[in-house]
C-alpha cells in the first residue's frame, strides 16, 4: 500500500503559509507539500505520497544494499550472468 | 464490541452481474468496452465484416478492395499539449485505414456542438483538421453539423469516417499471427495519454510532454513496400499496447511473449505513471503502431521503420509463441514473468 | 529515475534470489503487509522465483479493501447529495457498498471527483464556496499526515465548506490480530515501509517481543522486497526475532517527528471495523473533537443506513493469509475486478485483484485463459 515515489526537489516556496516544493519525477514535475521535511534543500530527493513529502531520502543508506551485494560477490566469487546491460 | 472473526468468511456486498447504465469504463477500450460490443452492438448489427472487429472494414469493390472505417472523438480538454480534438480525429481515422494497408483517400466529418461553445475555438479546430488532411493528401468531402442544448454536449464531439483503397494482393488481418513471428513497435508508448492527463483537472502536473498524435499512412506505406509479408498492424489507442496485444492474441489464438526491457518509453511517461500509479502498457497512444511480421523479415522491417521520422525509436518487443494461446506474458525486468491482461475498466490513479 | 531504477536491476535481483535459496533450509511462511508490496511481488513474479517451501502470504495492507461497508455506505449517501462535491482517491471509486459504488453515482449525475492529493480537495473548497466539499480520508498511517494537513489547512484558511470523512486504519493492531488467531500460519513479516517512514519502527518492538516473529521493515521495489525476504529468512533460520529496517533510505527509527506531532493534534485512536476481518480495538483514527466542524460523519446526518451484507467470499481468510486468491472457487469466475464479490478484489491493490490483473488463475503455477 502507500504508493510513495522518489522525486528531486527543483524549487521550494511558501503558499498559504505552508512549505511547498516543485518536485521532478523523471521529467514531469508536480507541486508537493514539504511542510514535514523543512530541512530539504533543492537538489535533494524526497519520498512523495499523495502530493505530500513523507521523508528525505538518505543517500548513504540508499547505497547500502548495493555495497552488500558487492560484498557477496567478493565473498563467494559469484559470477552474475549478465544477458543484457542493465537499464 | 465484536472480536475479529476467526475461521469465518468475510463480509461481501451483493455481486452485480452487469451494470445497467453506461459507465466511463465502457469507453476505455478494455474489458467493459468489449463486453458492451458483445452484449449490445454485435447481437443487433453483426455480420461477417463487422464481427471480424478489425480497425477498418475491407470490402470488395469492383476489381479491388475498399477500406472503410469510422471513429468518434470526445477528448477533453479540446486543446492539449501537441494537438486538439480535430487533429486527433483526422489522424485517428487515417491511421485506422493505414494499419489495414490502405491508402487513405477521403474523410467525412460530423460535428455535434454544444450551445455556447466559442466559435473561435471551433475555427481553430477546423483549421487544424485542414492542416492534418493536407499533410497526408486526404480530403474531407462531406460533413454534418448539429447543435445540442447547453449542458448536453461537453462542447464538441467529432465523428469521422474514412475511405481508402487496399492494393490487390494485400490482406492484413489480426487473425494471421503465427508462431515465431516478431512483434514490432514504432516508438515510445504512453505519450498521448500522459499528455492529456497532465492537463486534466485534479491530476495536473507540469511536463514538456506532448501528445504523439501523428498520421501513420506514410510510415505504413514504407513498411509494406519493404516488407510485404507483414501479417497485420494495429494502432494501440485507448486501452494501450496491452489491449491491442490481447486482441491480437485472442483473434489469432496464439500466445505472445513480451520483453519488458525492450519496450521504448520516455522518462517523462515513466515518471508520470510512477507518480500516479498507472501502468504505461495501458495508456493511450495516437501516433504509434505495432506490426506482426515473420521472424526472417523482422530486422529488415525494423531498419525501414527506423529510417522514417515516425519510426526512429522502433523496436522488436516480443514474439508470437504456441504456449499459453490467447495470453500475453511479459518477461519482467528482474527475471520473473507476469501475464499482461486486458484492461478491466478505466485505469484510475491509485494511492496504494 | 534515481532511487527507483537501481532497485529494479536484474543482476542484483538474481544475486538476492540465489542468496535466499542458499539461506533457506526449511519451509517458512512470510507475510507482506502492504498491498503495494503484494503488487510488486505479483507484477514482477517474485514469488515464482523463490525456493519451494518459502511461501509468501498476503496481508490486509490495503486500506481500500478493508474500509468497512458502513463507512462506504455513509460515503455514498453523502456523495449522492446535490450540494456536495465528493472528492476521493482513484482507488475508492469502484469499491462497492451495499448498493452502489462511487463510479455509478457519478454516472447518475452526482459530483464525484478524483483527486491526487487531499490538498487538492482543500483548494476545491476554496474555489467553490457555495458547495460543500467532502474528502474521503482513507488510508493507513502513511496517508494520515496528508489527510491531517488537509483538515488543518482548511481550519487555518477558515474554509467552512470543507469536511473529511475519516476512515483511517492502523497496521500494528491488524498484525496483532493476525498473530493472535489460533490458526495463524505466519512466521515472519515484511513490515510496511511507508507506514514506518511516517511513524517510525518502535511500534513493532512490542509485537516482536510478544509473538517472537521477525519483522523486517521493507520497501516496495523488487530489490527491496528480495532483500527484505532474505533478511527475514536469515532471522528465521537463526531463530532470531527482531525488528530490522531494510528500507533505511526512507525509514528512520523515530519516523518523521513533524508528521507524528500533527497526527496527535488532529487525530485520536479509535476502534475500527475492518471489512473481511471485523472490529479490531484501537485500530483506527478519527478526528479529534477540536476538529468537529470538519468531521463529515457528524456534519451529514447519514446515521439511518441499512447495511446489507452477504457471506459468499473468503476475503477474510485471504486478508489473514490463510488462503490464496486462486484457492477461492469464485476467483476469476463470479468474482473478477469488474464484478468483485469482496474486499480483496474490489481494490486494485487487494491480493485477489493483483492476482487477477497479473494473470494468476485457479491453480498456482498454471496459467489458463481467464476470460
Amino acid at each position: 500500500m502507500c504508493l510513495g515515489i522518489p522525486g528531486r526537489v527543483l524549487e521550494i516556496y511558501r503558499e498559504h503559509e505552508v512549505l511547498m516544493g516543485k518536485i521532478d519525477f523523471g521529467g514531469v514535475s508536480k507541486r508537493v507539500c514539504l511542510e514535514h521535511v523543512p530541512d530539504t534543500q533543492v537538489g535533494e530527493y524526497v519520498i512523495v505520497h499523495v502530493g505530500f513529502a513523507l521523508q528525505r531520502i538518505d543517500e548513504v543508506e540508499a547505497r547500502r544494499v548495493f555495497a552488500f551485494l558487492e560484498g557477496m560477490d567478493q565473498l563467494e566469487e559469484l559470477e552474475a550472468p549478465s544477458h543484457e546491460v542493465p537499464r | 464490541m465484536d472480536h475479529p472473526r476467526e475461521g469465518l468468511f468475510g463480509t461481501c456486498p451483493t455481486p452485480k452481474s452487469h451494470y445497467d447504465r453506461i459507465l466511463l469504463g465502457h469507453g476505455s477500450g478494455g474489458q467493459l468496452s468489449a463486453e458492451l460490443l458483445k452484449r449490445v452492438f454485435l447481437p443487433a448489427l453483426g455480420n461477417d465484416v463487422l464481427n471480424a472487429l478489425e480497425d477498418q472494414a475491407t470490402l470488395p469493390f469492383g476489381n479491388g478492395r475498399l477500406a472503410f472505417t469510422t471513429d468518434s472523438f470526445v477528448v477533453k480538454p479540446l486543446f492539449f499539449p501537441g494537438g486538439d480534438i480535430g487533429k486527433l480525429a483526422v489522424h485517428g481515422t487515417i491511421n485506422d485505414l493505414a494499419v489495414g494497408g490502405a491508402k487513405p483517400l477521403y474523410l467525412s466529418a460530423a460535428f455535434i456542438l454544444e450551445e455556447g461553445m466559442l466559435i473561435a475555438d471551433l475555427k481553430r479546430i477546423v483549421q487544424s483538421m485542414r492542416l492534418a488532411c493536407d499533410e497526408v493528401g486526404v480530403k474531407i468531402v462531406t460533413g454534418d453539423t448539429k447543435v445540442v442544448d447547453r449542458g448536453k454536449g461537453d462542447q464538441l464531439f467529432i465523428t469521422t469516417s474514412g475511405i481508402g483503397v487496399v492494393p490487390a494482393g494485400r490482406s492484413l488481418s489480426i487473425r494471421s499471427a503465427r508462431h515465431g513471428d516478431c512483434i514490432l513497435l514504432s516508438g515510445t508508448i504512453g505519450d498521448h495519454g500522459v499528455a492529456i492527463m497532465s492537463v486534466r483537472e485534479g491530476l495536473e502536473f507540469e511536463t514538456v510532454l506532448e501528445s504523439d498524435s501523428a498520421p501513420l499512412a506514410d510510415l505504413t506505406h514504407v513498411m509494406l513496400e519493404s516488407c510485404p509479408s507483414i501479417r497485420c498492424m494495429r494502432d494501440p489507442t485507448r486501452g494501450g499496447l496491452a489491449s491491442a496485444l490481447n486482441e491480437l492474441a485472442s483473434a489469432s489464438r496464439v500466445g505472445i511473449r513480451l520483453l519488458e526491457k525492450r519496450i521504448p518509453i520516455r522518462a517523462e511517461v515513466r515518471g508520470a505513471c510512477e507518480m500516479l500509479g498507472l501502468d504505461p502498457l495501458y495508456v493511450a497512444n495516437e501516433g504509434k503502431l505495432m506490426a506482426v511480421v515473420p521472424e526472417n523479415d523482422a530486422e529488415r522491417l525494423l531498419n525501414a521503420m527506423r529510417c522514417h521520422p515516425l519510426g526512429r525509436n522502433a523496436a522488436i518487443v516480443g514474439t508470437v509463441v504456441t504456449d499459453h494461446p490467447g495470453l500475453v506474458v511479459m518477461d519482467t525486468l528482474v527475471g520473473g514473468e507476469r501475464v499482461v491482461t486486458m484492461l478491466s475498466g478505466e485505469q484510475l490513479p491509485r494511492i496504494c | 529515475m534515481r532511487y527507483l531504477d537501481e532497485y529494479r536491476n536484474a543482476d542484483a535481483a538474481q544475486k538476492l534470489v540465489a542468496a535466499i535459496a542458499a539461506a533457506c533450509t526449511r519451509p517458512w511462511v512470510i507475510m507482506e503487509v502492504c498491498g503495494g508490496q503484494t503488487h510488486t511481488i505479483v507484477k514482477y513474479g517474485i514469488d515464482r522465483v523463490l525456493p519451494d517451501g518459502l511461501e509468501l502470504v498476503h496481508g490486509p495492507g490495503c486500506p481500500v479493501c478493508v474500509t468497512s461497508l458502513e463507512t462506504l455506505d455513509r460515503a455514498h449517501a453523502i456523495a449522492a447529495r446535490s450540494d456536495v462535491i465528493f472528492c476521493s482517491f482513484g482507488d475508492m471509486l469502484r469499491v462497492p457498498g451495499s448498493r452502489v459504488d462511487l463510479l455509478q453515482l457519478k454516472s447518475q449525475g452526482c459530483d464525484v471527483r478524483v483527486v491526487y492529493s487531499p490538498l487538492d480537495a482543500v483548494n476545491l473548497a476554496a474555489a467553490n464556496p457555495s458547495r460543500k466539499v467532502v474528502f474521503f480520508a482513507i488510508g493507513f498511517e502513511t496517508t494520515a499526515p496528508a489527510n491531517a494537513m488537509a483538515v488543518w489547512l482548511a481550519m487555518r484558511r477558515g474554509l467552512t465548506n470543507f469536511s473529511a470523512l475519516v476512515s483511517h486504519v492502523l497496521v500494528p493492531p491488524a498484525m496483532s490480530a493476525i498473530l493472535s488467531a489460533t490458526n495463524n500460519r505466519v512466521q515472519g513479516f515484511l513490515g510496511p515501509g511507508h507506514v514506518c517512514t511516517v511513524v517510525g519502527t518502535s511500534e513493532y518492538e512490542p509485537l516482536v517481543a510478544k509473538f517472537r516473529v521477525p519483522i523486517v521493515i521493507t520497501g516496495f521495489e523488487p530489490i527491496d522486497m528480495l532483500e527484505g525476504i532474505l533478511r527475514t529468512v536469515q532471522q528465521l533460520e537463526a531463530g532470531r526475532a527482531e525488528v530490522e529496517n531494510q528500507y533505511s533510505r526512507a525509514v528512520r527509527t523515530e519516523g518523521n517527528p513533524a508528521s507524528r506531532k500533527l497526527l496527535t493534534e488532529v487525530f485520536e485512536v479509535c476502534d475500527r471495523k475492518w471489512r473481511g476481518i471485523g472490529r479490531i480495538p484501537q485500530s483506527g483514527y478519527r478526528l479529534k473533537p477540536e476538529y468537529r466542524d470538519f468531521d463529515a460523519e457528524r456534519l451529514f446526518d447519514v446515521a439511518d443506513l441499512e447495511t446489507e451484507e452477504s457471506t459468499t467470499c473468503i476475503s477474510g481468510e485471504i486478508l489473514r493469509g490463510l488462503k490464496k486468491p486462486h484457492q477461492c472457487p469464485a476467483f476469476g469466475k463470479e468474482c473478477t475486478p469488474l464484478t468483485p464479490l469482496g474486499a480483496t478484489m474490489v481494490s486494485s491493490e487487494g491480493a485477489c485483484a493483483a492476482y487477477h490483473a497479473y494473470g494468476r488463475t485457479l491453480e498456482d503455477g498454471k496459467r489458463t485463459q481467464l476470460v
